[in-house]
């Protein structure tokens, strides 16, 4: 409350030291404090471990600056692991404290502070978990499948990885300074308004979020272009692999609606800085408008999220089935239309709103065909697995898993897509239930999916079976237990975004909840125990470039693959272009290299994600100095960077046949030496 | 496709994969195209909150009230013919005529500059009258739109700005090309979103 | 290193005639362009400035069909879009885009319109009593 507009001073804006929660002597102040030591200690122990190794130099040169996708993707998978475990901590906060606050007991969450959680977890979950994962997979694998170099614009993908980044700080960093936004992951007017949260949090939300976005878009624009101009030669569209057609489905997307989310952030900042009335509730501003808009991104963004999840289900389930992908052709339409139709639903988010039964009944029917070629697609997995010879291995269990809660996640969907329907069930925890039965079902499901399955493409060593099968039953039976109640408890008209119940009857369901969570939470233990198990015994693990029999290009190339991923670029003839090369006895070649064109790293990107934080973070506190000179300083160093026209260098010939006889190949495919 | 004789008819093991190089492919203009694209959306956005409240004034003036139609028919030719003129600078540069060029540049630069000051001075009139973006949604909505668009053109000129020492340095080399290239696209889709508001929001707006 | 340049010299013209591809347009196109958005612009204006049409509907119809015609024309003859550059997927792009801008614009404001008209009535306290219906009617025609 501190850092109310009203208290300003020039220097540090309405920044004081009330501002810094953790020295509450509350225990809202204590529990931050201790996750304050806790985050502190880690961090310094990290940094200083970096130190002492002197591994500044090397991050820096082979990490923060470079360009290379494989590199970038890496960096997004560690960012969204981390922030999992964030977000997570914030679902075991509310799980823990819906478990107890029943009657008298109020819990340990004032509900200031409960909101506050329910908010950043969301906007956590979607934005830096589920969007950081889903780049992260696809900046590694597209342009691997594909059989390109690098993507069309190597520089962008680096400042697209450091706007995420930054970001994500953003929303850290209101964790110990000032406090977060209380009005939940899409802040809906008028409590985002000045009037009605006057405090920081919410700026922290919309930068945040604008970082994040611009970051997202960018990508989305780098994707598409890589996908247009750098398929190998003889890849036609229709012999692309399924998870490169999705990624072209999703970075479309991504560039039709991420500019809808900036610019009505940019009209509810306005709102908060300049004092406009868009979506104030006098002076003929319209909440409702907020609302509409904020979806029509918000709607197309769960499908950008689950397409490319769904092209990652497609090449496992043709790998571990040994067969090719059942109705290849109807998927790429399916893809197609589900990218288009995810354009007409978004009213569903809002039937009670009050549009009338015309308008209500459009947007119920197209939510209902959006779920056809939805299920068209699992009758395609389904049906490539019939007959096939399927290995159950961890990918395929994930798969397994997805397939069955995913159908059921989105009957409910179907179920909530009926208006009437939706009338009794709107922000009741029957819709909770519902979106993390598609988002943990699909899009979490798939990420371990993936994971599991080209970390060895990645690394040079594949991830230990039993520790993957212990997360999978985890994640699976928890969320069984963390979301079935949540369905029963909906149904009965239980309301979302309670941080204290009256009746005690619905305790044993909220424990039954929290049990859920706790298996979840063995379920990301013990995939971080998987990955420490593998690293451990990485010898031991170590496999050539092709672990799973692979039918796509990225299994053509070294695990891990080289800076420059093929030697030569490979020459498409069939769909499965690494089964066709198998198939017909390709040998690599081992002579004849050519001098490799890469793009030069650059500090570039490090230094527009700094400028660009340290702005939008003078912003949030309204310390304006120092917001006008480091854009300004943005600016400058933009135009600067324009001057340097030498952005390539090349690998020598010679560099490229050395990892070509040392690289980490598979017997079979080591051609001509043999 | 490039594809050398042995490439296309050889024997298997060679079949496989590219023995050259093949060709680069640069994606700069497509990628730039798509970015215009998306930026439609933002407009598209701003458009559909100034159609739900360009007739929110809640006592505050009306369109037909504080609306310069005189002032936006100078407007708008100023972009227009700035619009042809950065057409026929980039005709100079297909002759590789680098003075005409930035000549044209230069009158298409100061046109496109001439809009940005009679926009803000229409902006500091409307305020000065009390019809400053914070008297009504539909000010809210018509300052935002408009301005939105203005920063664009402010930004087209910073831009041009820095191309024109560029190009005086490092003369009509490939990359200013494409460089220009981009912002000529960037220059018409401006004037193109230009059509949109001064018809809906401007025309429209003193009508309803 | 004179092997590896003898490479990349054809990459480079390749390179070069890719960013050349693009329909540049002649000084015969630019003045066309000009002439057709003029004409476009002007005839707006001068309906609205000089109240030509009684009808204010019909004159927001053809204001705004004008300049659908003209964002065509600034389409065709500024950015020269066409289905042959880029390989198609520039006009690919522009179809995609549009059709969605078409759906935010169309969708939102129909939205927003149908929710406007449903609130009205709130706000009055006439409807809130549907005993009182039937005498809003003959009320009606002189407010219109």
């Amino acid at each position: 409350m501190s850092s109310h507009p009203a208290n300003w001073n020039f220097l540090t804006g309405r920044f004081t030291l009330d501002s810094l929660p953790f020295l509450n002597p509350d225990l809202e102040g204590r529990i931050v404090l201790v996750t304050l030591i806790v985050v502190a200690v880690v961090g310094l122990a990290i940094l200083g471990a970096i130190t002492k190794y002197k591994k500044w130099g090397y991050l820096w040169k082979e990490w923060f600056t470079s360009v290379d996708h494989k590199k970038l993707g890496i960096m997004y998978m560690i960012l969204a692991t981390v922030m999992l475990l964030r977000g997570f901590s914030d679902a075991v906060m509310m799980r823990s404290q819906q478990a107890v606050a029943f009657g008298s007991n109020m819990g340990y969450l004032p509900p200031e502070h409960y909101d506050q959680i329910f908010s950043a977890h969301g906007a956590i979950m979607i934005f830096f978990v589920g969007m950081a994962y889903i780049v992260g997979l696809m900046n590694y694998v597209m342009p691997l499948q594909i059989g390109s170099r690098d993507v069309a614009f190597p520089f962008l993908n680096n400042m697209s990885f450091w706007f995420t980044f930054w970001g994500a700080i953003m929303f850290m960093v209101s964790l110990f300074v000032g406090d977060f936004s209380t009005a939940g992951w899409l802040g809906y007017p008028p409590v985002t308004e000045l009037a009605h949260s006057p405090g920081v949090g919410v700026d922290y939300y919309i930068w945040g979020l604008q970082l994040a976005g611009v970051g997202t878009l960018l990508t989305g624009i780098n994707f598409v272009v890589t996908l247009i101009k750098m398929r190998a030669p003889g890849m036609s569209l229709m012999k692309m692999p399924m998870f490169s057609w999705t990624t072209l489905a999703t970075s479309g997307l991504i560039i039709a609606t991420f500019p809808v989310l900036t610019a009505t952030l940019l009209l509810l900042t306005m709102d908060r800085y300049l004092g406009t009335h868009f979506f104030t509730a006098g002076f003929g501003g319209n909440v409702m408008l907020y609302i509409n808009l904020i979806w029509v991104w918000g709607h197309p963004e769960v499908y950008i999220l689950i397409l490319p999840l769904f092209g990652v289900f497609s090449e496992i389930v043709a790998t571990f089935s040994r067969k090719p992908l059942f109705g290849y052709a109807s998927m790429v339409y399916a893809t197609l239309a589900i990218m288009i139709l995810s354009y007409l639903v978004w009213l569903h988010h809002f039937f009670t709103m009050g549009s009338g039964a015309s308008v209500n009944s459009f947007f119920s029917l197209t939510t209902m065909i959006i779920s056809i070629p939805t299920g068209a697609k699992i009758f395609n997995w389904l049906f490539t697995m019939y007959r096939g010879r399927v290995s159950f291995s961890v990918p395929m269990l994930w798969t397994m898993g997805f397939l069955f809660t995913f159908t059921i996640g989105g009957m409910t969907g179907v179920m909530l897509s009926v208006a009437p329907a939706d009338f009794l069930l709107h922000n009741s925890l029957f819709l909770i239930a519902h979106f993390h039965n598609v988002i943990i079902g699909g899009v979490v499901f798939g990420i371990f999916a993936a994971i599991n399955y080209w970390f060895p493409k990645a690394f040079g060593f594949r991830l230990d079976e039993f520790w993957g099968k212990v997360s999978f039953w985890g994640w699976q039976l928890g969320f069984w237990f963390a979301f079935g109640p949540l369905y029963v408890m909906g149904l009965m008209g239980v309301t979302r975004r309670l941080s204290h119940f009256d009746d005690p009857s619905l305790q044993k369901w909220f424990i039954i909840a929290a049990f859920g969570a706790f298996l979840i939470a063995i379920g990301i233990l013990a995939f971080i125990i998987q990955i420490y198990v593998s690293i451990r015994r990485r010898k031991e693990y170590a496999v050539g470039n092709d672990p799973w029999d692979g039918r796509t290009l990225e299994w053509a190339t070294s695990s891990p693959p080289p800076a420059y991923n093929f030697a030569f670029i490979p020459r498409v003839h069939e769909r499965d272009a690494w089964w066709d090369m198998k198939t017909h006895g390709y040998k690599r070649p081992l002579e004849g290299f050519n001098n490799v064109h890469m793009p030069s790293n650059t500090a570039t990107g490090v230094v527009i994600g700094v400028l660009s934080f340290v702005c939008t973070f003078a912003l949030v506190w309204y310390i304006w100095w120092l917001a006008a000179v480091s854009f300004v300083g943005l600016i400058a160093y933009a135009i600067f960077h324009t001057f340097n026209y030498h952005r390539e260098e090349h690998i020598p010939a010679e560099e490229v046949r050395q990892f070509e006889h040392t690289g980490n190949w598979s017997p079979e495919t080591q051609g001509a030496t043999a | 496709m490039n594809t050398t004789v042995a490439d296309t008819y050889g024997s298997a093991p060679t079949d496989f994969y590219c023995a050259k190089e093949p060709p680069a492919h640069n994606g700069t203009l497509i990628g730039f195209w798509i970015y215009l694209m998306s930026d439609c959306f933002v407009f598209a956005a701003l458009f559909v909150s100034y159609a739900v409240l360009g007739t929110s004034y809640a006592g505050g003036p009306t369109g037909a009230e504080v609306l310069d139609l005189p002032g936006l028919a100078v407007n708008t030719a100023l972009l227009l013919i700035s619009s042809v003129t950065f057409g026929f600078a980039m005709l100079q540069m297909q002759k590789r005529n680098k003075a005409g060029m930035l000549m044209w540049l230069a009158v298409a630069g100061l046109l496109a500059a001439c809009f940005v000051g009679l926009e803000i001075h229409e902006f500091l009139g409307m305020i000065a009258e009390g019809a400053g973006p914070d008297r009504s949604a539909f000010l809210s909505a018509f300052f935002t739109l408009v301005g939105t668009h203005g920063l664009h053109v402010t930004v087209g000129c910073l831009w041009l700005i820095v191309l024109m020492v560029q190009v005086g340095r490092f003369g009509i080399n490939e990359a200013n090309v494409r460089r220009l290239q981009c912002l000529s696209m960037f220059w018409h889709f401006l004037d193109l979103v230009w059509v949109g508001v001064f018809s809906y929001v401007y025309l429209v707006g003193v009508l309803v | 290193m004179s092997h590896s340049s003898e490479h990349a010299m054809p990459s480079e013209h390749e390179q070069h005639g890719d960013s050349m591809h693009v329909h540049h347009g002649s000084v015969r196109g630019y003045l066309t362009g000009f002439v057709l958005a003029a004409i476009l612009t002007v005839i707006p204006f001068w309906l609205v400035m000089g109240h030509v049409i009684d009808s204010r509907e019909v004159t927001i119809f053809v204001v705004l069909a004008l300049a659908v015609v003209q964002i065509f024309v600034h389409i065709v003859y500024f950015l020269h879009l066409d289905t042959r550059s880029e390989g198609g997927w520039n006009m690919m792009a522009f179809i995609f885009s549009a059709v969605l801008v078409i759906i935010v614009l169309g969708a939102s404001i129909w939205v927003m319109y149908t929710e406007n008209k449903l609130m009205m009535p709130m706000s009055t306290q006439s409807t809130m009593q549907p005993m009182q219906q039937p005498m809003r009617q003959p009320m009606q025609p002189p407010e219109q």
